[in-house]
């Protein structure tokens, strides 16, 4: 607003016809470029949302059919949640989403911060350290889950080479046990976001004031005292960003489980994302996929929007 | 969030196919997933062949490449009014498209060229609707095979099982040798198809069409399913302990190889096996499930023929001929691995196991005991299929640990997708 001010301040000496035309395009213009992309934004993204909430009322199966049935979808959704023995896939995946889910998180955000950590303590060669932890990030999901799929395979991975060079009693064959193959996916996506991570929180640590840090030190903090005191709770801006970025990526999580599980064994890697597809896409049975998504959107909600609207809060004050 | 962006990226996908509508006539547009060497390099003989008469051929590309993202990609034309004249499909797709008034008629062309004696019944239940042609297939597949490697067989002095107890004996026989007996692909797709097999081995072909096309949940919960769910137990008992998640090809591999001695599988493993320059006979061997010697549960591809403007339909048919002409069937099917999807073609071009699939499915079709593999999608629509899927890989894999729970779960699967 400033700006386009100090422009038309500057314009001032002209003819007032000519700036009253200039202004108003001068306003107007940023909504005009804007307008597309939110008319986009609009449809895409909010009228399907809304749409995907209209079918899950309808007894739509393999095409989209407009008749409402009621809460039929969320009702099958439901007890299937509570079906425990044998697990029906809906549950395998609630389950799956909230170990994947919190592991995920909390081990990119622990470690993306010891790495970050680490590097700023002024060590040599971290031009070089710093792409290598960042690069996994640079990788498709499909080329991370199928390079772990063959690094945990015990036929021909990590087990194999270990009996290989001796080591006959190593054992490590989650990839392949219905109860364990979901922490593998962990294990892949905390590979390759953790660097991603780091990056941020790197750029927080460099972003503090170093006055601030020498005056703790002048106190006589210690430098333990220094990071939990004063250092990560002067990073919260950036625990919020990797929060969202990472919970979002946890949800939608797709390509990685796919390629590296195929599913799983019994399907035991069933996330809510592949039972949203294989029930939408190839069980035509579209409203129970569509009921699916809606409760995924509402979870997240239900987990983002109090958490952004505190931390939003807390800055404006 | 995700379903809005699929949804998305199908009108997207919609409208780039979006075209005008004075196209050439004098074209084919098809929808296939057959890029891959010899399956390519068959349908070349297709396209030549249209290309006699004058007729053009435009590929529709799929991203993604199996048939699951083509099906996707396929509806989203279709929503959107922008089909292709033709699309392999499969199962029950062709049916769904015909009853939303998509799929066009082809019964005179039918009629003329005598599909209707030609063509298997059972399989004209995929390519008839309301006793109009809409599709024709392409060929026929069974899954009810034994894949076994000679080399193993001859170490471990084997011959054909006749019976699932000759096959457990023989399976023993190979574990004491040291050889993996069951080369096995542990995906849930590949046990629901080895299931059908043990369901026709256990129960016979009439209890197979009973549970499997009637859904009798008498037959569903019978103590003939238990067993069979426990006879798929047994064999698993014969797998290697890292089979999870294997893909079917690379068990085959196994076969192929030496390193283990059978795989259950449909003949599509066959092409695998010409692809390794092995010879039926003298490299592997190819016998039914034991016990299912008779019968044959099938699937099959088919070119789905779309609704098409009547300046098209010249094409359509030129297309449809071709397809079912015996020259394109035996020359596809060859390098396939399957069988025509039609009875009177000459198999002087088919190795072994392609002359046995032929006999086999001529006896099957006289005899009647030619039914759709449920786990392929030929017996029950997808939605059924899946559930039916589910159990077989849950029950595989130990969530499911009893037949008994089985079959209640079975029942219950299924109820809850009809």
């Amino acid at each position: 607003m400033s700006i386009t001010d100090k422009l038309s301040g500057r314009d001032a000496p002209r003819a007032p016809a000519a700036i009253g035309w200039r202004e108003r395009l001068q306003e107007a213009l940023p909504k005009i470029v804007l307008a597309p992309s939110f008319a986009v934004t609009l449809i895409f993204v909010y009228g399907f949302i809304v749409w995907t909430v209209y079918l899950s009322f309808t007894g739509s199966k393999m095409f989209p059919s407009y008749d409402i049935v009621g809460w039929q979808s969320y009702q099958r959704l439901w007890t299937w949640t509570f079906e425990t023995d044998p697990p029906s896939s809906w549950y395998t995946a609630v389950v799956n989403m909230g170990i994947f889910g919190s592991l995920y998180i909390s081990i990119c955000i622990a470690l993306g911060l010891l790495i970050a950590i680490l590097l700023d303590q002024k060590i040599r060669g971290e031009g070089i350290l710093r792409p290598i932890y960042l690069y996994p990030m640079a990788l498709s999901f499909i080329v991370t889950g199928t390079a772990w799929k063959w690094f945990l395979d015990p036929g021909i991975g990590l087990e194999q080479t270990m009996h290989a060079i001796g080591w006959e009693s190593f054992h490590f064959d989650w990839i392949k046990n219905k109860d364990f193959v979901i922490y593998t996916v962990v294990i892949a996506g905390v590979w390759q976001a953790s660097g991603f991570v780091m990056a941020m929180f790197l750029a927080g640590l460099r972003g503090i004031d170093g006055e601030i840090m020498k005056a703790a030190q002048i106190d006589g903090a210690s430098t333990a005292q220094l990071y939990r005191r004063i250092i990560i709770p002067l990073l919260r801006p950036v625990f919020l960003s990797a929060f969202i970025v990472l919970a979002h990526m946890a949800i939608k999580s797709y390509d990685l489980v796919v390629a590296l599980t195929s599913g799983g064994p019994g399907g035991a890697a069933e996330l809510p994302s592949t039972f949203m597809y294989s029930y939408t896409f190839s069980r035509n049975q579209m409203a129970v996929g569509s009921a699916s998504a809606v409760i995924m959107l509402m979870t997240i909600s239900a987990i983002i929007v109090p958490y952004l609207y505190s931390e939003l809060k807390e800055k404006a004050r | 969030m995700t379903t809005t962006m699929k949804l998305f990226a199908g009108a997207l996908l919609a409208s780039a196919f979006a075209m005008p509508a004075h196209a050439q006539v004098k074209e084919v547009q098809m929808l296939h997933w057959w890029t891959s060497g010899g399956e390519a390099a068959a349908l070349n003989v297709l396209k030549a062949d249209l290309a006699k008469q004058g007729f053009g051929w435009k590929d529709v590309p799929v991203a993604g490449g199996g048939g699951s993202a083509a099906m996707t990609a396929l509806k989203a034309m279709v929503a959107a009014g922008n089909h292709p004249t033709s699309s392999q499909m499969l199962g029950y797709t062709v049916l769904d498209y015909a009853a939303a008034g998509k799929m066009g008629d082809l019964t005179a062309t039918a009629k003329a060229e005598g599909w209707d004696e030609a063509v298997p019944k059972a399989l004209q239940k995929f390519s008839v609707h309301n006793g109009k042609w809409v599709a024709a297939p392409v060929n026929v597949h069974s899954v009810n095979w034994l894949w076994i490697s000679k080399s193993v067989m001859d170490k471990i002095g084997g011959t054909e099982p006749k019976t699932f107890d000759d096959l457990i004996a023989l399976l023993d026989k190979a574990k004491a040798a040291g050889v993996t007996p069951l080369a096995q692909g542990g995906q849930p797709w590949q046990e629901a198809t080895m299931f059908d097999s043990v369901v026709l081995s256990t129960g016979g072909t009439d209890f197979y069409k009973k549970a499997f096309l009637d859904l009798d949940e008498a037959s569903l919960k019978s103590a003939t399913m238990k067993k069979a769910f426990d006879n798929l137990a047994k064999l698993r008992s014969y797998t290697d302990a890292n089979y999870a998640g294997r893909d079917w090809n690379l068990a085959t591999a196994m076969v192929i190889k030496g390193d283990a001695l059978v795989q259950v599988m449909g003949d599509w493993a066959k092409g695998e096996f010409v692809a390794a320059k092995k010879t039926p006979g003298t490299d592997f061997l190819c016998f039914r499930f034991p016990g299912t010697q008779g019968t044959v549960a099938y699937n099959s591809d088919m070119f789905g023929m779309f609704k098409v403007p009547a300046d098209r339909q010249e094409a359509q048919v030129a297309l449809a001929k071709a397809t079912l002409s015996k020259s394109f069937q035996s020359a596809f099917n060859v390098v396939k691995g399957s069988v025509p999807a039609r009875t009177d073609v000459p198999d002087t071009d088919f190795d072994a196991c392609g002359k046995k699939g032929i006999a086999d499915l001529k006896d099957a079709n006289a005899k009647g005991t030619l039914v759709g593999s449920i786990a392929q999608g030929y017996g029950q629509p997808p939605a059924i299929a899946a559930a039916y899927t589910d159990v077989v890989t849950k029950f595989f894999h130990g969530q499911i640990a009893t037949s008994d729970a089985a079959v209640t779960e079975l029942v219950k699967a299924i109820n809850a997708a009809k």
